[in-house]
């Protein structure tokens, strides 16, 4: 197989508008990416509604690293590595639970729910060793935005709001669509396996030229209007908003219709009780503007996707092997809503997914595409003569523009190029 | 235990249900599959453990008639990529019992292996799959299909086919 060229490291394998395939498929890029990005900045490991008690645990990850997400008796949430500090055993097999301490099977180490050790058996044996260093290694750094749990494997390092920048109103955007103005993570997830690379993902959730065609199938037996949305007429946008992460705005159309709970498919009439209480909540003339825009459609790099009506987690395991952690979001105080939530996100994502089975198809066939000599490059270049700034100074382009991949691709330069820890 | 004639007749009766079912699937004749369901039928594939609440929790798959016929029609467009090229597939059904039988419906258990060959390559898909049959004017239809992946608690690939 081809090799990635390294003689100036891996910027000379990005231009403006062109990227060289084997960045998708090398595994030495894959390794330099653990180190440089899923081992350094902020990723987004869970949601504080997954563990709602003290004593709540649940396994998440970190690229290729399990995380054991807790909540301890004062309510702090903590992210732990799951890895005995005495001989190495995993301390922790159960995917979820909720417990006052956890023991390693191996020899019987106790650690409470923020990692401190707290009992070994035959203490006689360590007489005059000082034990408090060894514990569950935490995830150094931990942050959440509106309940969104963040983590750095980087001791150092810009904080969560600097990292977030204005991707973070898009969370409050989506919290905005409950009357009590949260979301919670209640429903279990989907584990989708793609025998592709992770970045042909990040890349897709905002890419607004596909669903026409990747699509088509469900777009035309499901009688679905999302279709025109993202159609050469649609006012939609797409936009970069800095440091990878970037979104797909559909409001411009949603404004344009100016139907309420149109963007969910539906209407006031068949949701009574949410828009009552959305009402109450804010008035009528904010509710009917959030329920007018909708909720967003963001991939807050690199593996948090929020899909308007679920959340899709990237994990990534290897050069060629991704995981797509997804669930539906539900919306606290919005029982209603939250059902056909449910029942949407069951139909069109997973693995039997109306959508996501042929997006998935897709990362698959695109990652035995670049593994073909030539061409060498992938061309991301659509919309760029007709990219231009927002009021806020934010690049954006029509819905089908690559200016999301631009963008995304520009970050992951500047993360790839930077000098280690 | 010994069986009546009546049991016995009736295990055979569901057995060539079942094996024909199998083979509509693997030949993909979706149609002559989907006129296999009653109106009120439901095809659930769990995720997470075998006894989630469908209603509250993710499922792989759980439709209902309607969403049923959908995924046929997707099937049948021509477009639904994940499946164009089709898997060609082959389903292994073993240790078929009767559960219960109640008036006009019949609850089967039963082991099923499908093996599954696509562009990605080969995959094998292990299950415990019920059903509730029940007796028609038009003989045996499904009123419910539950297929209980034994790693449904893992990453999965896409399972586009009829499993």
């Amino acid at each position: 197989m081809q090799q990635a060229p390294r003689t100036n490291g891996l910027g000379r394998l990005i231009r403006g508008d062109e990227v060289h395939g084997s960045l998708y498929r090398d595994p030495a890029v894959f390794a330099e990416e653990l180190e440089k990005i899923w081992y350094r900045i902020w990723i987004y490991v869970g949601h504080e509604s997954e563990v709602p008690k003290a004593g709540d645990f649940v396994m998440k990850s970190i690229g290729p690293q399990p995380v054991i997400m807790t909540r301890d008796a004062a309510g702090t949430v903590h992210l732990l590595q799951n890895r005995c500090p005495h001989r190495g055993n995993q301390v922790c097999t159960e995917q979820r639970g909720n417990t006052r301490a956890f023991s390693c099977p191996f020899h019987n180490w106790t650690f409470a729910l923020d990692g401190r050790l707290t009992a070994f058996a035959f203490a006689d044996g360590y007489e005059g060793r000082d034990m408090s260093k060894l514990r569950l290694a935490p995830v150094p750094r931990v942050a959440s935005h509106r309940g969104f749990v963040f983590g750095s494997f980087a001791a150092h390092g810009p904080s969560l709001a600097e990292h977030l920048g204005p991707a973070a109103e898009t969370i409050d955007r989506l919290c905005d669509a409950s009357p009590e103005g949260e979301v919670e993570i209640t429903a279990g997830f989907l584990q989708h396996r793609v025998k592709s690379n992770w970045k042909f993902l990040t890349e897709n959730e905002v890419d607004g030229y596909h669903p026409a065609f990747v699509h088509s199938s469900i777009f035309g037996v499901a009688d679905s209007g999302i279709g025109a949305l993202y159609g050469a007429k649609s006012t939609a946008l797409c936009r970069d908003l800095g440091n990878g992460h970037t979104e797909i705005d559909l409001r411009p159309e949603f404004r344009r219709i100016g139907k309420p709970l149109g963007w969910f498919g539906t209407s006031p009439e068949r949701l009574p009780d949410y828009v009552a209480r959305m009402n109450r909540a804010y008035g009528e003339e904010k509710a009917r503007r959030i329920m007018i825009d909708g909720t967003p459609h963001v991939m807050i790099f690199p593996n948090l996707f929020i899909a308007e009506i679920q959340i899709f987690v990237l994990q990534a395991l290897a050069a060629d092997d991704t995981v797509q952690h997804v669930t539906a979001l539900q919306l606290k105080g919005a029982p209603d809503m939250n059902r056909r939530l449910r029942q949407q996100t069951m139909g069109s994502v997973g693995p039997a997914g109306f959508l996501l089975a042929d997006d998935s198809e897709m990362y698959e066939r695109s990652q035995r595409g670049v593994a073909q000599r030539q061409p060498e490059w992938l061309f991301i270049g659509r919309g760029a003569h007709r990219e231009r700034k927002d009021d806020n100074g934010l690049p954006v382009g029509h819905v089908t523009d690559e200016v999301p991949q631009r963008g995304i691709w520009r970050h992951y330069r500047r993360l790839m190029e930077a000098a280690p820890c | 235990m010994l069986m009546d004639a009546d049991q016995e007749q009736v295990l055979r009766q569901v057995e060539r249900f079942v094996y024909r079912e199998a083979r509509l699937q693997d030949e993909h004749r979706y149609a002559e599959w989907e006129a296999l369901w009653t109106d009120d039928g439901v095809y659930w594939v769990p995720a997470n453990g075998d006894d989630i609440d469908p209603e509250q929790q993710m499922s792989i798959l759980y439709d209902n008639r309607s969403r049923i016929a959908l995924r046929v029609r997707q099937l049948l467009s021509g477009r639904h990529y994940s499946q164009e090229p089709r898997s060609r597939l082959r389903h292994l059904v073993t240790n078929i019992e009767i559960v219960r039988r109640d008036g006009p419906e019949t609850a089967v258990g039963c082991n099923v292996l499908v093996f599954e060959s696509n562009l990605r390559g080969e995959t094998l898909w292990g299950a415990r799959t019920e059903y509730l049959l029940r007796a028609t004017g038009d003989g045996l239809r499904m009123a419910r299909k539950t297929v209980k992946l034994v790693n449904n608690d893992k990453p999965l690939y896409t399972l586009s086919f009829l499993i």
